[in-house]
């Protein structure tokens, strides 16, 4: 099988030009539903209403408009839009080149795979660089009308595109005041430590399944047969008072199971 | 149920999910934020007049509109034939262990590829587990390691990656393995090395333009900065600039969409003090000391009536309420943080 392109363009840095095609790396898996009327099950209508005559607005009639702290509208109209917009273009700017651990996970928004457009020796030749020079590229690109920066790196060798969250959107770490209270007791640290320890193993992506996909199938395949489900809600939890004895009992249940 | 998709100026400040850590015997109840700002203008749907428009729902057979309660979900079986499901029923078909976070694995956190991450949330610990809260976290930290498990929130399955940094606990959502698709999926050629003289070329260029930390100035919102000052301009030249008549309801309304700054829910959540019910020694201590800390402060705010309340923005609003102490504040309109506070400050005088 082979995926179609949703972009192309050139990645750039220095003297480096390489043409790639973009791919996205997500496969949509959710189970979708839409919105009914509860009494005749009929897909309801959205409309837009100006709530002082209830009169309905067609979508194509509407405008967009940034309301003020006081209440006044400062109406944009698409061509103001339009002229705000990224300049289109083909280029993939290479700005910056980091180690990978330089960008915190936070930052990662969606990945794209790249594959080559025409040519196979620059492709090629651009990841044996990007491995053997350890480094994350920073890069800027403008698609389907909007500015995108991402960074540049391989994943089971072949490069991709990981689009980056906006500087204002991710909240800096300190910033944050972490929890406050008396100093930690060492041998509850250590008893923490040692039950990390203990539960230590390798990421291992494949082994983790979303069974709650298949339970809401089955939830709908139980409905429309006409079953019903049985509604149980969560009891609420509390903390664990006693936080050293929890700790050390852990610990037991654990070698027992080792 | 059906979520605004229009006007997202008015971010629930309540927490996306709330629910409890097991890590061995210990339960820990947390609660999760967005560990994301909303930053962009908000742009409303206004009609020529410049009238902010509402969405609603209406059945296509009566013209009737609908209430939230009137709409549910359904599923297509057919065609025009759907399935209804409650919402209760999608958070239900989960076992009830499916809905807690079991820590049961602890990976390299630098082992995760960047791939998998979808979205963060900060956790703040529930009632008395400011302690079990911190002791997670300071030996996560120094193991460097992120917790793995699978938890049903809201009616869906998350992979998440509790990592623990700066002394507070994260969770990221992850892509379940196969939401992604594989080099051989898309169909990329099997790979090859690279030609040498091409490939030292391509590294003297990555040398050259190496640096060590992330330029967070390189990924501001460029078309986001844009429209803020095309906003200015024509506020400041009066150009399509469309007035709210003095006291209107618009206004009303739009001081009451005013938004409750998220960060503000997140750092007060984040220092909650441990409580009486909480962990032995330590627990009275700290509850004292948020007592008579709010005490101080709401001495010097002296008398203050509903009316004059009423004139502040709500971020204003919560701010106060959170000095007083004013509990479920987070889930309160504009109107009932101003009647809790004038509420409290009445009652202490």
């Amino acid at each position: 099988m082979t995926a179609r392109a949703m972009w192309k363009g050139i990645i750039r840095f220095g003297a480096v030009r390489v043409p790639v095609k973009l791919y996205s790396a997500i496969e949509d898996q959710d189970v979708h539903f839409r919105l009914l009327h509860r009494q005749d099950r009929t897909p309801v209508r959205q409309v837009m209403v100006n709530p002082e005559t209830d009169r309905v607005v067609a979508f194509a009639d509407t405008r967009r408009g940034y309301l003020t702290r006081t209440g006044d509208v400062v109406m944009l109209d698409e061509d103001d839009r339009e002229a705000l917009q990224p300049q289109a273009g083909r280029d993939i700017e290479v700005l910056d080149f980091l180690p990978p651990s330089a960008i915190d996970h936070r930052w990662y928004a969606r990945p794209y795979y790249l594959g080559p457009d025409d040519a196979n020796d620059d492709y090629f030749a651009l990841i044996t660089a990007l491995e053997e020079s350890d480094r994350v590229g920073l890069a800027r690109w403008v698609m389907r009308k909007r500015e995108y920066v991402g960074a540049l790196r391989l994943h089971q060798g072949y490069p991709m595109l990981v689009a980056l969250r906006h500087a204002e959107e991710v909240v800096p770490l300190d910033t944050l005041e972490p929890p406050d209270g008396p100093r930690l007791d060492r041998k509850e640290l250590s008893m923490a430590r040692q039950l990390i320890s203990m539960l230590e193993a390798p990421f291992e992506p494949q082994s983790y399944h979303d069974e709650q996909r298949a339970r809401i199938l089955d939830l709908i395949e139980t409905k429309r047969r006409g079953g019903r489900v049985k509604i149980v809600p969560m009891r609420r939890t509390q903390a664990s008072t006693n936080v050293s004895e929890a700790l050390q009992a852990s610990l037991e249940q654990e070698r027992r199971h080792a | 149920m059906p979520e605004e998709k229009a006007d997202q100026a008015c971010p629930d400040p309540r927490p996306f999910w709330s629910g409890s850590i097991a890590f061995g015997l210990i339960n820990l109840p947390v609660s999760l934020y967005a560990a994301y700002r909303r930053h962009r203008v908000a742009l409303r749907m206004v009609d020529e007049d410049g009238t902010l428009l509402r969405r609603r729902y209406y059945c296509p057979h009566d013209e009737q509109e609908l209430t939230a309660a009137e709409i549910i979900r359904g599923y297509a079986v057919a065609e025009e034939t759907f399935v209804m499901v409650e919402d209760e029923e999608l958070d239900a078909v989960a076992p009830e262990q499916a809905r807690e976070i079991d820590l049961r694995r602890f990976v390299p956190a630098a082992d995760i590829d960047p791939m998998y991450f979808e979205r963060a949330y900060f956790l703040t610990p529930g009632e008395g587990a400011v302690k079990a809260y911190r002791l997670l976290a300071q030996s996560m930290q120094y193991e460097q390691r992120a917790g793995i498990a699978t938890v049903v929130m809201r009616g869906t399955a998350h992979l998440i990656a509790i990592i623990a940094e700066h002394g507070i606990l994260r969770a990221e959502t992850l892509r379940f393995h196969d939401e992604l698709r594989s080099p051989e999926d898309i169909g990329l050629p099997a790979l090859e090395q690279g030609e040498r003289a091409r490939v030292q070329a391509f590294r003297k260029s990555i040398r050259s333009r190496s640096r060590k930390t992330l330029p967070r100035r390189l990924l501001a919102d460029r078309y986001d900065a844009a429209m803020r000052e095309r906003i200015d301009y024509k506020l400041r030249h009066d150009e399509d600039v469309i007035h709210a008549p003095t006291e209107s309801a618009e206004a009303e309304d739009a001081r009451d969409d005013d938004e409750i700054d998220l960060m503000q829910v997140l750092r007060d959540s984040l220092q909650q003090k441990e409580t009486a019910t909480g962990q032995g020694r330590s627990g009275g201590d700290g509850h004292e000391k948020s007592r008579a800390a709010s005490g101080r402060k709401h001495d010097g705010d002296g008398k203050r009536n509903q009316a004059s309340l009423e004139r502040l923005t709500k971020s204003e609003l919560y701010r106060r309420a959170r000095k007083l102490d004013v509990s479920g504040r987070s889930s309160m309109t504009k109107a009932e943080l101003a009647k809790a506070i004038s509420g409290t400050t009445d009652k202490r005088h």
